[in-house]
């Protein structure tokens, strides 16, 4: 019952159990269940489930990274499968996230990564004492939609300028979005530095990095090539 | 007696020391370049930029520094005294942000907020030293951290606690304090300074922090260990395995610090955290930080050191019921555990705030905890029944010559900030928010600041304006030029 093994795979997400998510995932490509289906309909349910939980509080952050390992377990199943029949999973939009030069803080931006792969970003996390020029050159060589800065020193904020420099330097502000967070980050100082939005924690941060798509595509249709 | 909190017995101690050395040789601790030559130089095998620190060679260092030292306020009193139970205050550091007086709503602070803050500081006896409380946003970021101190060494008599925000930033610092205090030697011998120094959780001594050690034990300025476990995020979720994590962060420090400049003088402090597992917001007025605050510093006044702690403070974003349980709590248990230093009067929302009103409201609930720990004593020979033998049971004892002569020993009067009825004597009744406000104005129109000998005050602001211009910043904010125009180098 393709029903019955979709609520299984979506509840071994909530469980946070890696284990039996890849395992469910081996069990659905060797009965002949489509990889996309698995990820759309078991899978990824199962990971909006947890971004709803946490965001009402009522699911913990040590739950929520192991619901994120399960997540990988799956993908690691399902992603080749995928590749083999050329298929590719729709996806929000590309991000590339890390923690600021001279910052080596991580945990706000692992918890934005992980709730922005829930809600369908692709999201590359480029690890923490990031500079500016890597930055960049990430973001061309995947070709990012967004860029996402996490500091979480006052010391270090001020660094998030320079990837927004380093962007303008590499010619590719005007196809990347940025958008700033951690503890000491305002609104304010956002708006300072010309990104493009601030988040004050991870679930706006899913709301901003929508929002930005949306201005994205907007601003594409507005201006054809 | 002296009331005393204690939350870890002998053995519990000793257990977390154990794990704590076991930490600092396996899995080891990271540090930077800087220091490995020093530390080969001692034995000690760094391997891949991880020292592996023998328990023996840590001990033997930890018995070099020093069992006290006082910091000394401008005059050269000795005026903060670090070791013992001794208990002394400062408002929180390196905000960003304050509460706006007129709209009680954050916004970026201003040169003009830190002037005010270290004014008001001034005058509240509560506390005994200074700090760099916030980080001005209309000078340059680059400049942010000496201007801080120049500030507060313009304004004001008491210690500073205060802390570089590089390592090269580090000497700026070390100047002005050199030149307000008559040269480097004079600094050495009587310091006005402690710095923060900060390693990064768990277990790494950066660049930045390693230097900053070296450099201010070879100094002779005292270095104040901020080591920041958050528990069950940068380190274990239980608070015992925290504060393991805190005790191997400061012994390490302690041996590179020690190796630098044996004897040179050092704080086992903190700021250490519980992380909240629905929001990554590190609560600094949970209760279980405040346990945190006071088990680090039982484990390093086991091992006889000076220690200091982070508390005074409340997570709500205004000056709220909250904030004041918070803040009150912390400041009791601080006080009861015999923390040398308590920072962090004054802020809210998670650090990320300071507010002056909220600073005069911690100083109540500071001058409160300090009459507490003054505890109960017998002040007469008869504790009660030579006064029963003056009233009988008239209960007359508002005309006894005992109750004149005691009764300001035994009771502490908080200013109008705390309302105990006086505040409504106009018909009208202010609130909290209120009284603190004009407190915080009663405060500073009673200011009055002490100039430095007019030598050092010309050295200070020739060497500000230089350091000022370099970064492209003409004049001082803050500071009036009619105050020193006289007789600066223009």
């Amino acid at each position: 019952m393709p029903d019955d093994n979709f609520s299984a795979m979506r509840q071994s997400i909530i469980d946070g159990a890696p284990d039996t998510a890849a395992g469910l995932a081996q069990q659905a490509m060797s009965s002949g269940i489509a990889p996309i289906d698995a990820i759309n309909l078991g899978y990824v349910p199962g990971m909006q489930a947890v971004g709803e939980q946490f965001a009402r509080g009522q699911m913990y952050l040590p739950d929520m990274m192991a619901s994120s390992e399960a997540m990988r377990a799956a993908m690691a199943v399902l992603d080749p499968e995928l590749k083999k029949l050329g298929a590719e999973r729709s996806m929000a939009g590309v991000v590339v996230l890390g923690t600021t030069k001279g910052d080596i803080h991580e945990i706000g931006k692992i918890l934005v990564g992980t709730l922005l792969t829930a809600h369908g970003f692709r999201v590359h996390d480029l690890g923490v004492d990031v500079s500016g020029e890597k930055f960049a050159a990430q973001a061309r060589e995947l070709h990012a939609d967004i860029v996402g800065v996490s500091a979480l020193l006052t010391t270090t904020m001020r660094n998030q300028k320079s990837v927004v420099e380093a962007l303008e330097k590499a010619g590719l502000r005007s196809q990347v979005k940025i958008m700033v967070g951690g503890a000491p980050v305002t609104r304010r100082w956002a708006e300072e530095i010309g990104a493009d939005g601030y988040a004050k924690d991870a679930m706006s941060a899913v709301a901003l990095a929508r929002q930005l798509m949306a201005e994205k595509t907007q601003s594409v249709v507005a201006e054809p090539a | 007696m002296r009331p005393k909190l204690q939350l870890l017995d002998k053995a519990l101690i000793e257990r977390i020391l154990g794990e704590a050395f076991q930490l600092i040789e396996d899995p080891g601790v990271r540090v930077a370049p800087y220091v490995v030559d020093l530390l080969r130089s001692a034995g000690i095998t760094v391997k891949d930029g991880v020292a592996h620190i023998p328990e023996a060679l840590a001990r033997r260092l930890l018995d070099l520094a020093p069992r006290g030292f006082c910091l000394y306020d401008r005059s050269g009193r000795p005026a903060v005294r670090y070791g013992g139970d001794d208990v002394h205050f400062d408002p929180g550091s390196s905000c960003l942000n304050i509460l706006d007086p007129e709209t009680q709503q954050a916004r970026p602070a201003l040169s003009a907020d830190l002037v005010r803050l270290v004014q008001v500081t001034e005058m509240l006896p509560q506390f005994a030293a200074q700090s760099t409380a916030m980080v001005c946003n209309d000078v340059p970021p680059e400049i942010g951290d000496w201007y801080r101190l120049l500030l507060v060494l313009w304004y004001s008599e008491k210690p500073v606690v205060t802390g570089a925000f590089s390592a090269s930033s580090l000497h700026t610092l070390l100047e002005l304090l050199a030149i307000e205090s008559g040269g480097r030697e004079a600094l050495r011998r009587h310091p006005r300074a402690v710095f923060d120094v900060c390693p990064s959780p768990p277990l790494n001594w950066s660049e930045f922090a390693s230097q900053n050690l070296v450099d201010l034990a070879r100094a002779g300025v005292p270095a104040e260990i901020v080591s920041m476990p958050l528990a069950g995020a940068t380190a274990p979720v239980t608070l015992a395995g925290s504060v393991v994590q805190h005790a191997a962060e400061c012994i390490s420090g302690i041996t590179i610090h020690q190796l630098a400049q044996p004897g040179a003088p050092i704080v086992w402090g903190g700021a250490p955290a519980i992380f909240d597992m629905r929001t990554g917001k590190t609560p600094m007025g949970a209760i279980e930080t405040a346990m945190l605050d006071v088990a680090c510093a039982e484990v390093g006044k086991y091992l006889g050191l000076p220690t200091h702690a982070y508390m005074v403070t409340g997570d709500g974003r205004v000056i709220d019921a909250q904030v004041g349980m918070e803040s009150g709590m912390s400041t009791v248990l601080g006080a009861m555990a015999g923390i040398n230093m308590i920072s962090g009067a004054g802020m809210l929302d998670f650090l990320a705030c300071h507010s002056i009103e909220k600073l005069v409201i911690d100083a109540e609930a500071i001058a409160s905890a300090q009459r507490l720990i003054e505890g109960i004593d017998a002040r007469t020979e008869s504790l009660a029944v030579s006064m029963f033998a003056q009233t009988g049971l008239s209960g007359d004892f508002l005309k006894l010559k005992e109750t004149r002569s005691l009764f300001r020993k035994e009771q502490h009067f908080p200013s109008a900030v705390i309302d105990r009825g006086l505040a409504s004597m106009n018909g009208t009744t202010p609130d909290i928010l209120e009284r603190a406000h004009q407190r915080v104005e009663e405060l500073l129109s009673a200011y009055e600041r002490h100039p430095l000998p007019p030598d050092r005050e010309q050295e200070l602001m020739a060497f500000a304006q230089r350091e000022a211009r370099a970064s492209g910043l003409e004049g001082l904010p803050g500071i009036l030029r009619t105050q020193y125009a006289h007789d600066s180098v223009s």
